[in-house]
């Protein structure tokens, strides 16, 4: 087949064949979209109180060995069926994640809520290294994993070449856009989703007008946490490795793409953490891996200059 | 006021003890290794090799009829602390030798001190080509050097694999950059060429984008330049993309952890790494090995080291009669010294002759064997 050759792309740093932009392409979406689930939790906390969770990324951290248990808690009892196990999985560390969502934001950030800006975001970071060394001595320094779950590779042939999409990454990529979806539906839709851009909007008015802020504010957190730990579990059974460091790097790159997106924005938090995915991805493959992390700093420094407010947030009236 | 009276008894008591050992004590020698910290499993290791090392030989006579007592310098693996422990060492201790440090980054700073004072210094781990590159006369190694680990991988890519193209990926960490730049320029010498070179980021899961790289530079082999956590997730996807190719790798992924962070051992099974042979299997340290298995202790990783860079350090003052650093290190360089890891020479700059690097294959089953 001749006509293949007319598929070639020609890019400044040499000839980059179809197939590899489409596998690319793949790992960019898969990686963005774990990271758009952990943006999540970064954007809703700040939407909300205006604060950075540098918690965030531990409490991803966590509900990774949470899913880590589960699974071995689940096949130990016989289960080995695919659904049931990743329901079961799902349904644990999704709500255990949850607890310690709501328990961060007791000890650390209620009793802060009327201080300086200052304050609870270093009772954050703190909240961050009680956690990384809390699991650090519960659960070992070591390297955990968990056996691969979903085998099974999908393969398509493009022009020369092939590309191939692991069943856990289409699983993931599934996951992720349910995920988004769902929580899009509660915000918009349900009186808790009401509530909470109520609060959002202005929260001294919320609270004349009856709303519970104080606990509007726990919701988001749990609501934070628990799409951090539907990222945990992805991410678990795609890598199938995971330490009590791992919530660091994550944590920032998703930190980065909630910004990039528009910090305060939900569709922003995953089209950010898409954008980031998949320029490093693609950065990696057309240029070179060791600077994939300088371009897509480069990436959102151009667009902060250009958008200060990110991709999709509203530009905000500082009130000094 | 009982616990006071008793500390204040008891402490002139263990000063007076220790006075009496240093005046019995005839040849000094100090043990650098982090005792404490995160690496102090190793420190063990080095500490139980020198002490059962000075124990058979102060049983056999000693050296010139003096007795070893080993000094201990605690470094943490800390760059900081290991200077302070070698300044201790040399300046209250007055060691005339030193057997140490473990980590690299503390060898060589504690390495100058011990230059200065003129006394000789065998590192039984620290395997960074810097520390016998400064010139230093009296550093010497019982360890392998980095770059000898990527000329055995080389060796083995080039000729047992016949790769005629090498993907090298390292992890922009000093060691696994280093071995991979000297694995690279090893292989180029034996005109194996390299298609793609590319750092990742330690601490990061996902390298599925390199991954895709080496599928289409088509390269015969990869060889990684790194340790396990970033070595298991590599193999792991590359396997996954439908990359079959041999994966080559050094000896930082020697542990069973490779198998966790690979997600199964289907990932690794047929990995390659360069490490040492197993010193536990040598003909030579067969009686030694037996005498910490009965005392109960399993001589693992660098015990064995350990001990044999005292027996070096005991051949060489007795050969000179003295402990005198400068003649016993022109002595250590040129002759050979029989201990437990067989019979070890060293070249000029401190350097084991014979690369101690082997070739090491994992199973099906998860496990390593030597080649």
């Amino acid at each position: 087949m001749q006509a293949d050759s007319s598929l070639h792309l020609l890019r400044p740093f040499g000839e980059i064949l179809v197939d590899t932009f489409i596998q690319q392409l793949v790992n960019g979406l898969t990686l963005g979209s774990v990271y758009g689930l952990i943006a999540i939790g970064y954007t809703m906390v700040y939407g909300i109180i205006g604060m950075i969770n540098f918690a965030h990324g531990e409490v991803y951290m966590v509900s990774a060995y949470l899913a880590a248990i589960s699974i071995a808690v689940l096949s130990f009892f016989g289960i080995d069926s695919f659904a049931l196990i990743i329901l079961g999985t799902l349904i644990f560390t999704i709500v255990v994640t949850g607890v310690y969502g709501l328990a961060i934001e007791r000890v650390a950030y209620k009793p802060l809520r009327n201080s300086t800006r200052l304050a609870p975001l270093i009772s954050a970071i703190g909240i961050s290294l009680v956690l990384q060394n809390y699991v650090q001595i519960s659960q070992g320094a070591r390297q955990q994993g968990v056996p691969t779950l979903l085998e099974g590779t999908l393969r398509f042939s493009v022009g020369d070449g092939f590309v191939m999409i692991t069943h856990t990454k289409l699983f993931i990529l599934a996951a992720a856009i349910i995920g988004m979806l769902a929580l899009t539906f509660v915000i918009k839709n349900t009186r808790l989703g009401r509530m909470c851009r109520a609060t959002q909007q202005d929260r001294k008015m919320s609270q004349i007008l009856g709303i519970n802020t104080d606990r509007v504010i726990s919701y988001v957190f749990v609501i934070g946490a628990s799409m951090g730990a539907l990222a945990g579990v992805l991410i678990t059974l795609n890598y199938g490795t995971f330490d009590f460091y791992a919530g660091f790097i994550i944590g920032i790159k998703a930190f980065t793409a909630a910004v990039l997106g528009g910090i305060g924005s939900l569709p922003g938090a995953m089209l950010g953490g898409l954008i980031l995915g998949v320029s490093e991805a693609q950065f990696s493959g057309v240029v070179n891996a060791d600077y994939k992390d300088v371009f897509s700093f480069s990436l959102l420094v151009m667009i902060l200059i250009f958008r200060p407010q990110g991709l999709l947030g509203r530009p905000q009236v500082t009130k000094v | 006021m009982k616990k006071i009276f008793k500390a204040s008894t008891a402490l002139p008591a263990a000063i007076s003890m220790t006075l009496s050992m240093t005046a019995m004590a005839d040849i000094k020698i100090g043990v650098g290794a982090p005792l404490t910290g995160p690496n102090a499993a190793f420190g063990e290791q080095i500490w139980r090799g020198a002490e059962q090392a000075a124990k058979d030989i102060n049983a056999k006579g000693g050296v010139n009829g003096q007795q070893i007592v080993l000094v201990k310098g605690d470094d943490a693996c800390e760059p900081k602390q290991a200077v302070a422990a070698a300044n201790q060492l040399v300046d209250s201790a007055k060691v005339v030798a030193v057997i140490g440090h473990y980590c690299s980054s503390s060898t060589i700073p504690a390495s100058e001190i011990y230059d200065e004072a003129q006394i000789v210094t065998i590192t039984p781990a620290s395997s960074a080509p810097s520390i016998t590159e400064r010139g230093l006369a009296g550093v010497f190694r019982m360890a392998g050097r980095d770059d000898q680990q990527g000329q055995v991988a080389a060796d083995y890519i080039a000729r047992n694999l016949k790769a005629k193209t090498v993907a090298v990926i390292h992890d922009k960490d000093t060691f696994g950059q280093g071995v991979a730049d000297t694995t690279k320029a090893s292989l180029k010498a034996e005109g194996v060429e390299t298609v793609l070179y590319e750092g990742l980021t330690r601490g990061e899961k996902d390298f599925n984008a390199v991954v895709t790289k080496i599928r289409s530079s088509k390269a015969d082999a990869v060889y990684f330049g790194g340790c396990h956590p970033e070595a298991g997730p590599l193999v792991r996807q590359m396997r996954e993309q439908g990359v079959t190719i041999p994966f080559v790798t050094t000896d930082c992924t020697v542990t069973d952890q490779l198998v966790t962070t690979a997600g199964g051992k289907k990932y690794t099974d047929g990995v390659l790494m360069t490490f040492y042979p197993d010193p536990r299997n040598l003909d030579t340290g067969k009686a030694v090995v037996k005498e910490f298995r009965d005392a109960g202790y399993e001589p693992e990783s660098y015990t064995l080291f350990s001990y044999a860079s005292l027996q070096a350090l005991a051949a060489a003052f007795s050969a000179i009669g003295g402990t005198d650093g400068n003649k016993a290190s022109e002595w250590l360089k040129s002759h050979s010294v029989d201990t437990v890891l067989g019979n070890k020479s060293w070249n000029a700059k401190g350097d084991l002759k014979e690369s101690p690097y082997v070739m090491y294959k994992w199973d099906a089953d998860g496990k390593f064997g030597q080649l």
